[in-house]
């Protein structure tokens, strides 16, 4: 027992010292990331989104669904981003639909790595039969078209807010699956893995405490990026005026300005450019996080 | 290699086979059937007519039974009747298809060459003005909603620069001659193309940028340029075939995004594609239909990843199976 320290050279060693050693890589990814300009940016920014998101309706009480104005009202002094079709204030739309458009994304974010992240250490952890299984599934949810699939669904079920978020998980959970099946298949080769299952931990033990957070880095910059897409594809659907009508969100408002944008470019620009800046800040984010989760590929 | 193109094939099978029994299920799922759809049609019937029409067509059967009959009906193309067009839905989706296959493919086309072109040439100099702007327009390429896009093109060049048409596909009344009619037609594509294009465009010159600046690190591109071969041999003939690989790969399984894609700028576009049909199915409530589109957009991208997967084997000869 001359040298303990390497995990490569023995095998026998400590659940804490992995679990210290990944404290200091969280640290210095931390740090990587404070020092990437582009990416705390966008985190900041992404904090007064988050702020107008639960605060909004309070300090802007006007009421989104009312109207203020002339229809059709070119933004100016009354109106700041001027009014749609129905003299509602688009301004205040926008800063009301904040709080349903994240809750949505966020929602139907986390359900969709839920799946993913099961589905795939599952596949990636037993592996023979169960993934080969599991993987054929992914194969079919993968060529149902995700949006054509979740319009599909909205229309048989109902546009129940929590029908638009099962739908909206349902179709896109794939992509982490396969990410997370990769992950396990390369770190349950590892020596620490098999000393864990040598000192006779349970699989559930394995799988949630000692794979998963080691496969997290590449599980993260997935989840970030998945946040952006969610928000995009929420719009999507609200656009079609497929999800709850008493909800207003970013997407709904550039959809029920369809017929009307050539008169009113300031209908669609506006919240459009709400929903370009959040997921650019989210883009930004994941960038950083890639940065600073695999320095060496810095640049890429 | 034939036995990988079987096996393939036979998989491909497998999963048509399993859309088919989903929309089953998910036509059961639906309120209403065809007897509820056609009464409706016909302006309301006695309920006695109602089971008269259901045992007629079927409907009182146990749903196993029902299933074998679907799944036969589906496999001789028989996708069910749209009441509100009064047409078979398998008619009424092959004469949407042409103008959503012509988007679709020609912006996929356009993506993966110049997505490769602008990669390529932003990895021959990392440190550039263009690589920067490979990296910003990927970024904007991730966070723009397609179907604002659209939007925004529409008021830049169809209402402030009226350079083209936008709504349709084609001009009323019609030019006379054939030539004439082709080039109204790609008048009123530019404009839907260039949009579902450019946001894959920027995907694609992020990857492929990303997988040259490897591949130029690798050793057989350093042998190559010891050997004395001048750079853009180098570059046109090491490098960019498996640089590009990548790039063909993601298309191929992006094939069903681009299609959810087209859906979307078909409709800001108003063009008589797949898209609005399923758009103006879904307020209708018209499932056939709905059901029909889900159906073949499923179908046509099983083909395309098989089609892909062969293409891939053929350029890259080291993978000897796909799964």
């Amino acid at each position: 027992m001359t040298d303990i320290k390497s995990k490569d050279q023995n095998p026998f060693f400590s659940l804490e010292e992995i679990d210290s050693e990944r404290e200091v890589k969280w640290r210095e990814t931390l740090r990587l990331f404070c020092a990437n300009r582009p990416a705390l940016f966008g985190f900041l920014f992404i904090i007064v989104f988050i702020f107008v998101g639960i605060f909004g309706s309070i300090l802007v009480p006007a009421d989104p669904f009312e109207m203020v104005a002339v229809p059709l009202t070119s933004p100016g002094v009354g109106t700041l981003f001027g009014s749609d079709y129905l003299g509602r204030d688009v301004f205040v739309g926008i800063v009301h639909g904040t709080k349903a458009t994240m809750i949505i994304a966020t929602t139907a974010t986390l359900v969709t790595v839920f799946i993913g992240i099961t589905v795939g250490a599952l596949a990636g952890y037993y592996g023979g039969i169960i993934d080969n299984i599991l993987m054929r599934i992914t194969e079919f949810f993968q060529v149902l078209p995700p949006l054509v699939f979740a319009m599909v669904i909205v229309a048989v079920f109902s546009s129940d807010i929590l029908v638009v978020i099962l739908a909206i998980a349902v179709t896109t959970w794939t992509t982490e699956a396969r990410l997370t099946r990769a992950e396990f298949l390369k770190i349950k080769e590892q020596d620490y893995v098999t000393a864990s299952r040598a000192i006779g931990d349970r699989d559930r033990r394995i799988i949630a405490r000692i794979i998963l957070p080691n496969a997290m880095p590449p599980i993260i910059i997935a989840i970030t990026l998945r946040v952006g897409i969610t928000i995009i594809y929420e719009a999507a659907l609200s656009f079609l005026g497929l999800t709850d009508p008493d909800i207003i969100t970013w997407g709904k408002m550039i959809g029920q300005s369809r017929d009307y944008f050539f008169d009113a470019w300031w209908t669609v620009t506006f919240p459009g450019v709400a929903i370009l800046l959040i997921v650019l800040c989210i883009a930004l984010i994941g960038d950083g996080l890639n940065d600073a989760l695999n320095p060496k590929l810095r640049g890429r | 290699m034939m036995q990988a193109v079987i096996q393939r094939v036979f998989l491909g099978i497998v999963l048509i086979l399993g859309v088919i029994v989903l929309n089953f299920f998910l036509l059961q799922a639906a309120p209403g059937d065809v007897v509820d759809a056609m009464l409706a049609e016909a302006g309301g019937g006695d309920p006695e007519l109602a089971a008269r029409l259901r045992q007629s067509y079927g409907l009182d059967q146990p749903v196993y039974i029902q299933l074998i009959k679907y799944l036969g009906q589906v496999c001789i193309g028989d996708l069910g009747y749209s009441f509100y067009y009064d047409e078979p839905v398998a008619t009424l989706i092959l004469s949407h298809l042409p103008t959503t296959l012509m988007l679709t493919l020609s912006a996929l086309i356009l993506a993966v060459l110049f997505g490769t072109l602008f990669g390529v040439y932003a990895a021959i100099k990392p440190k550039g003005f263009f690589s920067n702007f490979v990296t910003v327009f990927s970024l904007f390429g991730y966070a723009t909603p397609v179907f604002w896009l659209g939007m925004i093109v529409l008021l830049v060049f169809a209402l402030y620069l009226p350079w083209f048409p936008a709504f349709g596909i084609r001009s009323i009344p019609e030019p006379d001659h054939p030539f004439d009619r082709a080039l109204d037609i790609i008048h009123h594509l530019v404009l839907p193309t260039f949009t579902l294009a450019v946001l894959f465009l920027a995907n694609y010159s992020r990857i492929s940028r990303a997988s040259m600046l490897d591949v130029l690190g690798a050793d057989y591109i350093r042998t190559a340029r010891t050997k004395g071969l001048s750079e853009p041999k180098v570059i046109l003939k090491h490098a960019l075939k498996n640089a590009s690989l990548p790039v063909v790969t993601l298309a191929g399984l992006q094939l069903a995004q681009v299609f959810s894609g087209a859906v979307l700028v078909e409709t800001v576009f108003s063009l008589p594609g797949v898209g609005p049909l399923l758009y103006e199915s879904i307020v209708r409530r018209d499932f056939p239909v709905i059901l029909g589109v889900l159906f073949g957009a499923a179908t046509t991208t099983i083909v395309a990843n098989i089609i892909t997967d062969l293409v891939y084997k053929w350029m890259d000869p080291r993978i000897q199976s796909i799964t």
